[in-house]
């Protein structure tokens, strides 16, 4: 796509100020109805998520010791694939979000919280809660757009480097806790000496330590308490990692990247009101369709769209006001993207080949972006 | 010398190599995030309770019988808990007086206050088998190793469970207990109270302020000729306790509070949180820690009337007043004072260290 601001078909000219504010005013007020009636249910469900959770990875982990039989290491990797995915998405993720600050639970709170993950949380709150959250699909200003290693937008220059980005982003997603750590890090702001070297090197060694860690905790330690099954439980390990890491690339591409997300002009957030901020996250996230379980193992992304509006309201009620936000796309004449996975991930992807080629190309793959996992609320009906 | 040492040593490195491998094989969660699950009273984690019983004592007050865990330190009679519990899903602290002499487990006894969060949650919705939160027993109103030969406990209200946690654990040989109620239908421990009188363990003077009205210093003295003999203890609301202290006539009587005494008002200023990297504009009467706790800060809290210190913060810049007071407290960059979030109020713009 291109940024919204240059399109020739602007999806939001037929808003008047008034309105945006006006949605904003309608937004803010489901914000309240949520806040206002958080409560025991709530704080149930995330305690039994966390409760839960740590029962499947010790049980996973010690069906792992006994790895060199096959039904074993499949139940326990399965396992521990899903341990792991709950811990980093419905878990770590939305509890580092803050969103369940309002229990005063000093075990569950973003400012105590520690992931799975090779990025440590504190690094991961700024570039994720501060600036993607804040920036979200500002082009040069958002650095999700592409994460500095692919081109995901028209409006991005694009460089005989980004021929290369199907590779990458497929690297990317096979070692993807690493590239987030790398990501955080803003490696290329250093070397580009935009970022202080001392407080680089001690983020630095923080990551190092914490990778170090967890590296000997999967690849050395509990490969040995297997005794006999040290391999196969090396190989058990190796493999949840690898199937979280692909699962939550997969995702976060399907948050952003679909075909019919918009991106904006960096100018055009400059005295940006609440309204105007509450319509970029409706148009520059889109959600995925499915039943309990795909949110649940989404970490509720699944309603990235509702996510990006009120990151910090608990993800156990995305699905509930999910209904009352679409109501509003359609009133204001927006689009709400929204598609199965396997049909946003492949838009997802489609658009990473497509931007690999300079803009020029996209009049020949035209044809198949026709087929657009859009679901123009309003507007088409 | 003997051949226990080493070994015991080698045992102890042993345990703690396998504490080690623990924390390692946990990480990033530590070993107890897991043991918690199946044991939160275990040794060695954060203080927890069970509620074992909830027992009605007056309609609008209830016993809370609590097991410990295995952390528990005991309490001397007199000293009050801290209490964590998960109303609507927030954690809240609150600190009640420990009513009963054991130990193995321990009553608390609420008394719902209009507009209580926690006491009407505890009174109303408690239930046993949930688990709360605790902090060791703490407190200096006890009773003195060398018991006095002489008491006078002069309490009101819900001021009166400090006093029967001392009353039910130590025998006294002569003892006067003034206390007031509403009704006798609103006195806690009612049925205990009035069967000591009658086997003359206690002097029980009851007073019903709904129809006799408030008790009177004269009227005290009235009641409790010999008052100036005694050591003394008190309990009960703000003006009981003000009143009690102007007048009393040696230095024989300690009291205990439940409630901060006098609002100080004055301007407020906005408030940073630094290491959440919150601010908020929070007016002369609002504690820094409710102001706070409202935007989501995880402050540390605990009696919320100034006396337990389980709030203390370091101040790295700014104003506060104290609410109870209006004494000022300022600090320039660098001070780190060292106040008390619940009683303090902003006084201008201040940047605290949580």
């Amino acid at each position: 796509m291109t940024a919204i601001q240059k399109k020739p078909d602007n999806a939001i000219a037929h808003l008047s100020p008034a309105d945006i504010e006006e949605l904003g005013r309608s937004l803010d007020a489901i914000r309240e109805q949520v806040v206002g009636s958080r409560g025991a249910d709530d704080a149930a469900y995330i305690r039994k998520v966390i409760d839960v959770q740590r029962k499947l990875e010790l049980t996973s982990r010690a069906v792992l010791l006994f790895s060199l039989f096959p039904p074993a290491w499949l139940a326990g990797t399965t396992g521990l694939s899903i341990a792991k995915i709950l811990e980093n998405m419905e878990i770590g993720h939305n509890i580092l979000h803050g969103q369940w600050d309002w229990m005063r639970d000093p075990k569950i709170h973003s400012t105590t919280w520690e992931w799975d993950n090779a990025t440590p949380a504190d690094m991961w709150k700024h570039s994720h809660n501060e600036l993607h959250h804040a920036y979200t699909n500002v082009l040069g200003k958002d650095n999700d757009l592409g994460y500095g290693i692919m081109r995901v937008d028209e409006d991005q220059r694009w460089s005989p480097f980004y021929l290369g980005q199907p590779l990458y982003n497929f690297l990317n997603a096979c070692f993807f806790q690493y590239g987030i750590a790398a990501y955080d890090l803003e490696i290329g702001k250093y070397l580009k000496g935009r970022k202080e070297k001392v407080a680089f090197k001690g983020q630095v060694t923080k990551v190092l330590n914490k990778v170090k860690k967890h590296a000997l905790r999967d690849y050395v330690l509990h490969p040995l308490l297997s005794g006999p099954s040290a391999l196969t439980t090396l190989g058990a390990n190796a493999t949840a990692n690898l199937v979280r890491n692909l699962w939550t690339h997969s995702i976060i591409m399907c948050g952003h990247f679909p075909e019919g997300v918009e991106t904006f002009e960096k100018t055009s957030i400059v005295g940006e009101t609440r309204g105007e901020w509450y319509l970029r996250q409706m148009l520059g996230a889109a959600n995925i369709d499915g039943g309990a379980a795909m949110h649940m193992m989404s970490g509720n992304l699944s309603f990235q769209i509702e996510h990006h509006l009120f990151p910090d309201l608990p993800s156990n009620r995305y699905a509930e006001i999910a209904p009352q936000v679409q109501a509003l796309f359609e009133k204001y004449e927006l689009s709400y993207v929204s598609g199965s996975f396997p049909k946003q991930l492949a838009s997802a992807w489609h658009k990473v080949f497509r931007l690999a080629l300079p803009n020029d190309f996209l009049a020949k793959t035209a044809a198949s972006v026709t087929d657009l996992p859009v679901r123009a609320a309003g507007k088409a009906a | 010398m003997t051949t226990a040492a080493p070994v015991l040593r080698v045992r102890d490195r042993l345990r703690d190599r396998v504490a080690q491998l623990a924390e390692l094989v946990a990480t990033p969660l530590v070993p107890a995030d897991y043991v918690d699950l199946l044991d939160p009273l275990r040794n060695g984690t954060d203080l927890r309770a069970r509620i074992v019983a909830v027992t009605a004592e007056t309609a609008d007050a209830a016993t809370l019988e609590l097991r410990p865990g295995r952390g528990w330190r005991g309490h001397v009679p007199g000293q009050y808990v801290r209490i964590g519990v998960d109303v609507d899903g927030v954690r809240l602290w609150r600190a009640y007086s420990v009513t009963s002499s054991t130990d193995t487990t321990f009553t608390i006894t609420v008394k719902a206050i209009p507009d209580g969060v926690v006491s009407n949650h505890l009174v109303r919705r408690a239930r046993a088998g949930s688990v709360v939160q605790l902090d060791q027993a703490t407190g200096d109103f006890v009773l003195p190793t060398s018991r006095p030969t002489k008491a006078l406990f002069v309490t009101a209200g819900s001021g009166i469970t400090p006093v029967m946690g001392m009353l039910r654990s130590t025998p006294l040989d002569d003892v006067v207990l003034v206390h007031s109620a509403p009704t006798a239908d609103d006195v806690i421990f009612a049925t205990e109270l009035r069967t000591w009188a009658t086997q003359g363990r206690i002097s029980l003077v009851e007073k019903h302020t709904d129809t006799d009205g408030m008790l009177t210093t004269d009227e005290l003295a009235a009641v409790v000729p010999d008052l100036s003999e005694r050591e003394a203890w008190a309990c009960g609301p703000t003006g009981m306790l003000d009143a009690l202290e102007t007048w009393w006539p040696n230095d024989l009587l300690h009291t205990e509070r439940f409630r901060p005494s006098v609002l100080v008002l004055g301007d407020g200023g906005s408030v940073t949180f630094a290491r959440s990297g919150t601010t908020v504009d929070a007016d002369g009467a609002t504690p820094l820690l409710t102001a706070g706790e409202a935007a989501g800060v995880l402050m540390p809290s605990g009696c919320r009337m100034g006396i337990c210190f389980g709030c203390v913060l370091p101040l790295r810049e700014g104003a506060v007043r104290d609410l109870r007071t209006g004494d000022v407290t300022t600090a320039a960059v660098g001070d780190g004072v060292l106040i008390q979030t619940c009683i303090s109020a902003a006084a201008g713009p201040c940047d605290l260290d949580v």
